[in-house]
């Protein structure tokens, strides 16, 4: 009999029952909640007079809606009506479910995803659910971690468990080692220029190789949270000793005799040597480049040193439709080079690039520089106020500010723009987040996603450089 | 929990890959905390040549004339044919709400990005999926057929044109059966308290770390 994948062991260890045509009741051990999608969800437990099944499994923080400017008045600091209400429900529902919640002015608030991990509430061999996409993050963890929507949501307080089909079994390798200035988000933007947006469809990926195994834990988090703009729910990592080290000392991790057992269940966490996948794909490390996403869906990404393709060689017609559609809305001109894209706009930040390592790495190509006349708007928005707090010990934010960046409080911000920071229309952004479509950072707005090196060197020259030429001199 | 059994209904195209969650329902509508009211904001940016606010009243915003579903022939229609990767990006089942509170109640394509998938079946919305050239035949057979109509039909899961050609497609059958029945997810999970309470009782003993809090 063929061995079983990381993602069999982790299904396995989670059905609770299956039924004859394979639609499972998985048990979910975390649940994490935020304000834009789960207010329905509570509401629906009231009218149907139901209580959480297990209020402990959850934890809340609100993310998508704050404000990351001054907002010492906590709530009220919101300007925006309709999105303070909504930041007001969640600490409402939290209040009334007794669900933990870190709320705005809480040094623990930050993005969700980067919250969970941060605080170890997010464990290898747990299944983590939240309504939003990029839960896949958790998966670098070894959990089995994936997004679901507000009647998911409801489903899951209420029993804890959710009725799912298995996925299928892909593994994508990268082996070799990385270049010096190509880091875990190029990765990721290279596996979603090779398979495509729907690449992922119906699979859990498990992310091997050795390239994945050299990586930190953070850097898992970067490529796992794309596993969504490649299609697949889930993304994941094998846990190993530093995954282990990650945990360890975490606020809600576990402790003492309950950690040494825990480890020792980890440690069988990985996918056996005769595990049979329904799809592979490798990639040589040494290949990889410095990505820019040039268009308006991930998969229009070339490397720093190509150029914007031409639709009229695309012999598939959806798919020239399409390039012609994101040149257009993107103002670009089919073949021009990559490094002659302008930028108006930087966005340091969001559940890809917005922990400790993110910064460090954009602190690094900034310090001692100063952004480009041009550039109208650049923040960094760190992803937690833990993180925010430890780049101020280290000093990044007088490396940041000191170039001309503003040094913003915690949230998704840029992002998805459903606060006030938004890429002005017709604006390029060099962005460290995760989507690239039409008006997701603002109305009209263009953007571009590259790593946190990437977006650092692009703010200092104006327009997209390759940040190895940058590094050389260091 | 929604019905749906079969449907005869007017078609309108969207021809177009990739349609993501932000296409289908702006963010600035994801503020709301309510499930209801999104229609008139479905497509918002492609449908609108201002830019829409929540609370709008979208009666009297200036339309743009080029996008399919603006134009008076597709008015009235409850079956939306796309292209392939429909509903990809985000989790937000504001999409499947904003589709259905605009009057969709199936949605064709070649291929679906999966959480909209689940989500659609939540809220009584059909995804169904066929062939790229299928597909294609249908993009043209309802440009050229001005009050073009599909039937679908559920229990047989079958649909027919109007040349009597029928089209057979697959369902989950789980899924299926609750869409017929109108059944409740959570009321039909709650049914097995028990089995999930002996799962949990014996993970707290093999797994104590799960429960660390
Ligand atoms: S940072 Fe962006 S992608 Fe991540 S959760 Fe927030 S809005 Fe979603």
């Amino acid at each position: 009999m063929a061995g079983k994948t990381l993602y069999d062991k982790l299904w396995e260890q989670h059905v609770v029952s299956m039924d004859a045509n394979g639609t499972a009741l998985i048990y979910i051990d975390r649940q994490l909640v935020h304000e834009v999608t789960s207010p329905q969800a509570f509401e629906g437990l009231r009218i149907a007079n139901r209580k959480p099944w297990r209020v402990s499994a959850n934890a809340a923080v609100p993310d998508h809606n704050v404000p990351t400017t001054e907002r010492s008045a906590g709530v009220e600091s919101i300007e925006d009506p309709i999105a303070r209400i909504q930041v007001q429900t969640l600490d409402n529902n939290a209040k009334e479910f007794g669900i933990t919640e870190f709320k705005m002015n809480d040094i623990r608030q930050g993005i969700v995803h980067v919250v969970g991990p941060e605080q170890g509430l997010t464990l290898p061999g747990m299944t983590v659910v939240c309504g939003d996409s990029h839960t896949s993050t958790h998966g670098a963890m070894g959990a089995l971690a994936f997004g679901i929507g507000t009647s998911e949501v409801e489903h899951v307080l209420a029993t804890q468990c959710l009725l799912q089909k298995k996925m299928k079994n892909m593994r994508i390798r990268v082996e070799g080692k990385l270049q010096t200035g190509v880091g875990a988000k190029d990765v990721v933007l290279a596996i979603i220029g090779k398979i495509g947006t729907a690449g992922g469809t119906g699979y859990a990926i498990e992310f091997a190789g050795s390239v994945m195994r050299d990586m930190s834990v953070e850097g898992r988090m970067t490529v796992c949270n794309m596993a969504i703009e490649a299609g697949a729910r889930a993304g994941m990592v094998a846990p190993d000793e530093k995954t282990i080290a990650y945990v360890q000392g975490r606020p809600f991790a576990p402790k003492g005799d309950i950690m040494t057992r825990a480890i020792a269940a980890w440690k069988e966490l990985n996918s056996d040597d005769d595990a049979v996948f329904d799809a592979e794909v490798v990639l040589q490390g040494e290949e990889i480049e410095p990505q820019v996403s040039w268009g308006t869906s991930p998969e229009l990404v070339i490397p720093v040193t190509g150029f914007v393709p031409d639709p009229e060689q695309e012999t598939d017609a959806v798919r020239a439709n399409s390039i012609r559609r994101a040149l257009d809305y993107m103002g670009l001109k089919a073949g021009m080079a990559a490094t002659d894209i302008p930028v108006d706009v930087v966005f340091i930040g969001s559940c890809t690039n917005s922990r400790i390592e993110d910064l460090r790495q954009a602190a690094a190509v900034v310090k001692g520089k100063k952004i480009a006349s041009r550039i109208e708007m650049a923040l960094v928005v760190p992803g937690s106020g833990l993180v925010k707090q430890q780049a101020e010990q280290e000093g990044l934010d007088v490396i940041f500010k000191d170039a001309g960046f503003e040094w913003r409080e915690p949230g998704c911000s840029m992002c998805l723009a459903m606060n006030a920071d938004r890429v002005p229309a017709g604006k390029h952004c060099a962005s460290t987040s995760n989507r690239n479509f039409e008006g997701r950072q603002g109305a009209g707005g263009r953007t571009h996603l590259v790593s946190p090196a990437m977006a650092a060197a692009a703010a200092v020259a104006g327009h997209f450089v390759d940040v190895r030429t940058v590094m050389g001199g260091n | 929990m929604y019905h749906f059994t079969a449907l005869t209904a007017l078609v309108a195209p969207l021809d177009r890959a990739n349609v993501d969650t932000d296409a289908i329902i702006p963010k600035q509508f994801l503020k709301s905390i309510k499930r209801s009211g999104f229609g008139p904001f479905a497509f918002d940016e492609w449908r609108y040549l201002d830019i829409g606010e929540p609370d709008m009243d979208c009666t009297h915003r200036p339309k743009n004339p080029d996008f399919s579903l603006n134009q008076p022939r597709y008015q009235g229609a409850k079956i939306l044919l796309t292209r392939r990767n429909f509903g990809c990006g985000s989790s937000r089942e504001h999409a499947p709400w904003a589709l259905k509170d605009y009057g969709f109640d199936a949605v064709i394509a070649p291929s679906f990005a999966d959480i909209f998938f689940n989500n659609s079946f939540k809220n009584g919305i059909l995804p169904i999926v066929l062939s790229e050239e299928v597909i294609q035949q249908l993009f043209e057979e309802v440009d050229a057929n001005e009050g073009y109509q599909l039937t679908i039909d559920l229990p047989s899961q079958s649909i027919s044109t109007p040349s009597g050609q029928v089209i057979a497609f697959e369902v989950d059958a789980f899924r299926k059966h609750c869409l017929l029945n109108g059944l409740d997810d959570i009321g039909l999970t709650l049914q097995r308290a028990v089995e999930i309470k002996s799962y949990e009782d014996a993970r707290k003993v093999s797994m104590p770390w799960m429960f660390n809090e």
